[in-house]
């Protein structure tokens, strides 16, 4: 017997030949297990996501091999490094291209509130201009907090509503950014 | 056998007083000379038959907020391989006029290096192909590394006085 | 190592004596000349900021004449973090954690050059066992650095497999690198007088088996799929080529340089840290195109795979760190018992100590090219200006002259293949 883990099915009726769940737990498995991530590596955090990508801690095995640098076809923004007030305005552009349901990780210090760089041209924190899910903290932060932050958005992922573009919440976190 | 000394009595001897404070700080050789001679040293360096200074290392800018008359110096270093000498020239200009003729007719490498430090300090460069800012947002109105303007961003509220107890 | 290296003589690569060879302008920019035709109508292509070609973010917008680009105009700055102006603010020992951030494939090269820096600027004699330590490290993260480049060139040519065996490699010199100093890619390695600690039996175990067991194998089976593979070499042979005379003009140092055939070192011609106890050879190519940066960065690997092999096993016995109190923190079990230790270690971590007067430029040999520091001090516990001479600053100006004629395929490979550090750009 291997010791791979696979994913446990979610709960519903089994029978010889149909397995019967609610839509939400299906599309939730589906959605938390395919995430395309948008690398958006700009210094240091983005060779630790090189790292992460090469097979000593394999990002393949949580299905996020492949990563789309288009954001019309990707899931998760995964910003690594830090963001400054130059590249704000590119950065929020790109998030205004992805398609719901989209999810943004900050990875690493300077992108979560600017990290050592106290300085007049880094923005400090990239939730300065974009809604954020997941910070992952680090400089860099190890490939395995790196997972550990993925593990988070499938977390979200399976278990937020479908359309979470619907909610009040969302919305009004969406309007505070002038998003929409 | 080319040292300190032969650069110092060649430059001397071609240049007269356009050429002052001479010092050696680590082995360094460094001198001071005005804006308006600079590009006629450093090319009379590169194209001397023996010196061959024919390599810009660095270019920089420096601002002596204390030193009046001569705040800004723009600050080059040129190495001679096939002698293995380096020299440091630099140039002193005021804050209230700071022009400094470019170097890059001279030296390709010059551009950026250049429209960095106009970036930072404010050195016009006359003669520049291209000076507009390069590492910074093209918009910003004044230029950062001046002594008088702070490291830290203008418009936080995290790090205000109140919350430090100031 | 002999066999290892003579296939560079079948490739034509001549290898350098330790001497300055002349620059030589026979051969001239091999990129065709396009010159812009009035009243012609050309496309404008943006290539970049957020460009997976792209290693790291600036951007490129290129003039399009069809396929062949005619001019193209560079933004950079989308990551400047204001390292001179931090600089100012932060105590010496603390501008080791801005170093890390600058060329961070191979942190400790930058770690080291600023050491060396401060060290030049107190007066402080670092002894051999340290100086050595610092060799292998510095190495390693040349080797590092060569290793993203050359793999991060197959991928862009389509080629992904080599990158994720080497990357594995790199694991392993990250793992040397935490037990050497803690951290895996920002490292902060050593202090100002010499190292934090000695290494450990566990560290020197993992060189050795890095450099003399596993690493040869891995990087000969990567050349043997890469240096003689025509769809790999038809891509990057006679493309992006640079004239020595005109890469002198433009500031090249390092592999860049070397690659068009000048043999300019700073390790040979101002050796620091004992560089001049060890046997290695510079490789050189002739044409300064993409395949000749390639193949110049492989021959480095191999040197610098000769460099740690001769220090780890000439490894001297000693103290790793200098004797000098003022700037080396004292032994823990000294700070509890004698006085002296702790009014020392109070200082020195208070930034107490006040640095002399003066300035200085080191520089030393980065995996992109000479990183020079110049230091201007006042005499406080902060530098009064700090410059970096960034290399990938500086030859980055040459990009368009080097893909003029050429198309968006080869402007890539070019882009990759320079070794554009962001991080070292934009400071």
């Amino acid at each position: 017997m291997s010791n791979i883990k696979i994913v446990d099915a979610p709960e519903g009726l089994e029978g010889s030949g149909f397995f019967a769940t609610s839509l939400d737990k299906a599309i939730g498995l589906a959605r938390s297990y395919s995430l395309w991530p948008l690398p958006f590596a700009t210094s240091c955090c983005g060779i630790e996501f090189m790292a992460t990508m090469g097979s000593n801690y394999d990002i393949s095995r949580f299905g996020a091999e492949r990563p789309s640098f288009s954001p019309r076809q990707a899931d998760l923004l995964m910003v690594m490094g830090t963001i400054a007030k130059k590249m704000g305005p590119v950065l929020k552009q790109v998030y205004l291209q992805m398609a719901e349901p989209r999810w943004v990780i900050a990875v690493g210090a300077c992108a979560s509130s600017g990290g050592i760089f106290d300085s007049y041209s880094v923005l400090q924190g990239i939730d300065r201009v974009i809604p954020v899910d997941v910070y992952v903290p680090g400089c860099p932060p190890r490939p395995e907090q790196i997972i550990d932050g993925l593990m988070q958005v499938q977390h979200l992922a399976q278990n937020e509503s479908l359309r979470r573009r619907n909610t009040e919440e969302y919305k009004a976190l969406l309007e505070s950014y002038k998003v929409l | 056998m080319i040292n300190n000394e032969s650069i110092v009595e060649e430059v001397v001897g071609q240049f007269g007083q356009k050429v002052f404070g001479f010092e050696e700080p680590f082995g360094l050789l460094t001198f001071t000379t005005n804006a308006s001679d600079l590009v006629e040293v450093v090319g009379f360096l590169k194209n001397h038959a023996e010196f061959k200074f024919a390599f810009l290392t660095d270019l920089a800018g420096i601002h002596f907020p204390d030193n009046i008359g001569g705040e800004l110096c723009s600050v080059c270093m040129l190495h001679s391989w096939e002698n293995n000498i380096r020299v440091r020239i630099k140039a002193f200009v005021p804050i209230v006029d700071p022009k400094v003729p470019t170097l890059t007719t001279l030296f390709a490498s010059a551009n950026w290096q250049e429209r960095e430090t106009f970036d930072f300090y404010g050195i016009e460069y006359t003669g520049h192909p291209n000076l507009k800012r390069i590492l910074n947002m093209e918009d910003m109105d004044y230029f950062p590394m001046r002594k008088e303007y702070p490291l830290e961003d203008a418009t936080r509220e995290d790090k205000i006085d109140a919350l430090f107890g100031r | 190592m002999k066999t290892k290296l003579t296939h560079y003589l079948e490739d034509n690569i001549p290898m350098a004596e330790n001497t300055l060879i002349l620059p030589k302008d026979s051969n001239d920019a091999l990129a065709l000349n396009v010159p812009m035709v009035e009243d012609k109508q050309y496309s404008t292509l943006n290539l970049g900021p957020v460009h997976p070609a792209t290693h790291g973010i600036f951007q490129n917008i290129l003039t399009m004449d069809g396929e062949k680009i005619v001019d193209s105009e560079q933004t950079v700055g989308y990551i400047h973090r204001a390292f001179e102006k931090i600089a100012e603010r932060r105590p010496f020992y603390q501008i080791t954690t801005l170093t890390d951030r600058l060329n961070y494939c191979s942190s400790p090269i930058n770690n080291f050059g600023w050491h060396m820096t401060v060290e030049k600027l107190l007066g402080v004699k670092v002894p051999k066992r340290a100086e050595y330590i610092r060799v292998i490290m510095m190495e390693l993260a040349r080797i590092s650095d060569h290793l993203i480049c050359n793999s991060i060139l197959g991928v862009d040519t389509g080629a992904y497999s080599g990158f994720l065996y080497v990357m594995q490699e790199r694991e392993k010199i990250y793992e040397i690198y935490e037990e050497v100093c803690g951290a895996r890619l920002t490292t902060n390695m050593g202090r100002i007088g010499g190292m934090e600690r000695d290494l450990s039996p566990t560290a020197i175990a993992k060189i050795r088996d890095l450099v003399f067991n596993s690493f040869p194998k891995v990087w000969a089976e990567f050349e043997t799929l890469f240096n003689r593979n025509k769809i790999f070499r038809d891509r990057i042979q006679n493309v992006g080529g640079i004239s020595s005379a005109r890469a002198m003009e433009y500031g090249f140092t390092g592999p860049n340089l070397r690659a068009t055939g000048v043999d300019y070192d700073v390790r040979v011609i101002e050796p620091y840290s004992s560089y001049e106890d060890f046997d290695f050879e510079i490789p050189i190519g002739h044409k300064g195109d993409t395949f000749d940066r390639f193949m110049v960065r492989n021959g480095e690997v191999w040197e610098s795979l000769k460099i740690i092999q001769q220090a780890i096993e000439n490894l001297p016995e000693g103290p790793y760190y200098a004797d000098e109190d003022q700037y080396y923190l004292p032994p823990k079990k000294e700070v509890y018992s004698s006085m002296e230790a702790l009014i020392y270690h109070f200082k020195i971590v208070m930034g107490e100590i006040d640095a002399p007067v003066g300035e200085v430029y080191h520089a030393v040999e980065g995996g992109n090219g000479e990183l020079g520091f110049y230091l201007i001090s006042d005499g406080g516990r902060t530098p009064f200006r700090l410059h970096f001479r960034r290399p990938s600053f500086i030859y980055y100006q040459a990009y368009p002259e080097m893909c003029k004629g050429l198309t968006i395929s080869d402007a890539v490979v070019i882009m990759s293949s320079l070794n554009v550090i962001a991080g070292e750009l934009d400071a």
